[in-house]
């Protein structure tokens, strides 16, 4: 823990806590109703192929329902992170997504560049130089170590295609 | 004997020197990643594994296993050096190193820490060698009921053990069994829970959700803490070495008791964090300057690292001969020798030897190679650490990228990553155990058809899980395992309810 101030708000860790048991537990419906779909009863091959899986989803309800249970009486007010903690968190998901999501179209190493050049530049605040030099260097040293000598390939875009390699 | 000529071909496998090579390259990475926050020794392990897809198996298993020494000797500097558990199980070793590495004997913590670790694997792969191919030989007999049952108690140990919430563990391990039951079934080979999906039709890769529960994940805690990370710097030299190694044996009781913890707890799975905060535990209680404990006792440093390690090498023990893997990172491995071709459980015993046998004599040769690289390189792992996390995070991030690319070589298993990696982020944040997911995804199809396997030959009935002595009493062990939690929360509640 950072000794920040401790006045900072941000959402109770109760209500994430309860949120986290019922996304769970709508997962484990989700699997009793894929299991009920495969047929949980007894075939001609013996159990069906959604046997197991629906005592699975079963045990998943169950289990969230406790866990439901007692997060709802948990009431210390614990924060389950500030707003700015989450802010940073967020400030990572957010262009890893867009980085995961441009990867089919860019390739991995265009969208690499761009992705630790906005990281080192824009939350690091790094200077032009290293940010290129890391940003350049490091799927360099990918292509050399994966595509050349491990022998495994790596999604390439337009450019790779417009560079022959 | 025939056990020792196993081992010395094995050694002939191990000594090659494509395989000595890798081993250090191995045991380099391995630390590299311990340092490193946001790569543990499993994700870390998933992230190498498409760049063994080429080799051969032996020499894999080698390199990666190398990887997993070197990432638990690599928890150990950072708990010491700056108060950062790399590893859950390095976390005992930050109460007595850290107060030794402040009052300027980090020498000396880091040398007594690497020891340890160093005569905790040792003792464990002494028991590997005398004891796997027994356990072996008699799993060998086991059949689908049994081997439900090995399941059974695994998982259930789980609950039992493990410091979280039992019925978040249960919540956390059904989703992991939920997620390996998504696909082709391999019974009736009918499809389920694909929901019309074609990229679930082959269901979820465990290594996908590793790299994303644990890199990304991890990713995300510390990004919560913002981007300032401090450094330290430290020196061994051969002086301090030599003169720690001097004070050492007369530790060798803790340390002898510590072996014995960790390799019994190893072999449970869930066992090297508890491990190591039983072995510190019961050190603080005997030992002579227990009192002292916490504010930089060097038996403080012995106990929990040396149990750890122990603990860390055993877990390979039912992974290797039961095909049940005792921690996150064994289960990788196992996830490995199914990517190589090899079928794990107690038949590599009988037909993969070489495989088997190189495998256990590199632990012997890569522990002491590890030793030495790290006593070696002690400020070059620390330097690597004051790179700042503002470079450090986008690199660990793009190589989560490639890794869960490169296991099917498939981008939707890159979003998936993320996907898992807030999951991670968010589970770890409810307190919310993440091995027995990662287990349960991995041991999943196996435990279901060793389930319904045994429900066809009793024409549906359970009690084939009670009919034998042998298949009783694995289970009874697990329904005591199962329950020792609910009895443990029970006393306890009744305790502070009382008070």
């Amino acid at each position: 823990m950072t000794e920040r101030s401790r006045s900072e708000s941000g959402p109770a860790h109760k209500t994430l806590e309860i949120g986290m048991a019922l996304l769970i537990g709508v997962f484990g419906l989700i699997v009793i109703f894929g299991s009920l779909k495969a047929g949980i009863n007894w075939g001609a091959e013996g159990p069906r192929a959604g046997f197991f899986p629906f005592y699975v989803g079963t045990a998943i309800v169950g289990a969230s329902a406790i866990n439901l249970w007692h997060a709802r009486r948990d009431h210390d007010g614990r924060l389950f992170a500030e707003w700015g903690q989450l802010r940073q968190v967020m400030s990572v998901v957010v262009p890893t997504a867009i980085y995961v999501g441009s990867m089919p179209f860019i390739g991995l190493y265009v969208a690499s560049m761009v992705f630790i050049a906005w990281f080192m530049r824009w939350l690091g605040g790094y200077r032009w130089l290293t940010t290129i030099a890391v940003a350049v260097g490091m799927p360099v040293v990918t292509y050399l170590v994966f595509e050349r000598w491990f022998l495994v390939p790596l999604p390439k875009g337009p450019l790779e295609e417009w560079l022959g390699l | 004997m025939e056990e020792l000529a196993n081992l010395f071909h094995g050694f002939a496998v191990a000594l090659q020197p494509y395989n000595i090579m890798l081993m250090v390259i191995g045991i380099t990475l391995g630390v590299i990643i311990g340092v490193l926050p946001g790569l543990g020794g499993a994700n870390g392990v998933a992230i190498l594994l498409p760049l063994t897809f080429s080799m051969p198996p032996t020499s894999a298993i080698i390199m990666l296993s190398c990887i997993y020494w070197g990432a638990l000797f690599g928890g150990a500097i950072t708990s010491i050096l700056f108060n950062i558990p790399g590893e859950p199980w390095s976390v005992a070793t930050t109460f007595d190193g850290f107060p030794m590495a402040q009052q300027g004997r980090p020498g000396e913590a880091l040398t007594a820490a690497f020891t340890s670790s160093f005569v905790g694997a040792l003792f464990a792969v002494i028991m590997i060698t005398l004891v796997a191919p027994l356990v072996a030989g008699f799993a060998l007999r086991f059949g689908p009921a049994e081997k439900f049952a090995v399941y059974f108690l695994a998982f259930c140990s789980f609950v039992g053990l493990s410091k979280e919430p039992p019925f978040k563990t249960i919540a956390a391990m059904m989703m992991g069994f939920a997620l390996a039951a998504v696909g082709l079934d391999s019974i009736t080979g009918q499809l389920r829970l694909t929901f019309g999906v074609t990229e679930l039709l082959n269901g979820f890769d465990f290594l996908i959700a590793v790299i994303g529960l644990f890199g990304i994940g991890e990713i995300l805690l510390t990004m919560e803490e913002g981007l300032a990370f401090r450094g330290g710097s430290a020196t061994i030299n051969l002086r301090v070495v030599l003169q720690t190694w001097r004070e050492l044996p007369a530790y060798w009781m803790t340390s002898l008791r510590s072996c014995l913890i960790g390799c019994w707890m190893g072999v449970t799975p869930a066992g090297a964090t508890p491990a190591s905060f039983m072995s510190y535990g019961i050190a603080k209680r005997l030992a002579r300057r227990g009192n002292n404990f916490g504010k930089g006792e060097i038996e403080g440093v012995i106990a929990p690292e040396t149990a750890a390690h122990a603990a860390g090498t055993s877990a390979l023990l039912p992974m290797l001969s039961l095909g049940v893997p005792g921690s996150p990172t064994a289960a990788v491995l196992l996830g490995g020798l199914l990517i190589w071709g090899l079928q794990p459980g107690p038949m590599l015993f009988v037909e993969q030897k070489e495989f088997v046998w190189g495998l256990i004599a590199s632990m012997y040769l890569g522990n002491l190679a590890g030793l030495i690289v790290v006593l070696t390189c002690v400020p070059i792992f620390a330097a690597i650490l004051r790179v700042p996390f503002g470079i450090i995070a986008p690199l660990i991030l793009v190589l989560c990228a490639i890794g869960a690319y490169s296991v099917h070589n498939s981008t939707f298993d890159v979003m998936l990553m993320l996907v898992f990696g807030v999951l991670g982020y968010l589970l770890k944040k409810c307190n919310y155990p993440l091995a027995p997911l990662v287990l349960a995804i991995v041991l999943g199809d196996k435990a279901e058809e060793a389930f319904r396997q045994s429900l066809l030959g009793s024409q549906g009935s359970l009690g084939v899980f009670f009919s034998n002595g042998l298949v009783s009493t694995i289970m009874a062990l697990g329904l005591v395992a199962l329950f020792w939690s609910a009895i443990q929360e029970g006393y306890s509640r009744l305790r502070t309810s009382l008070a």
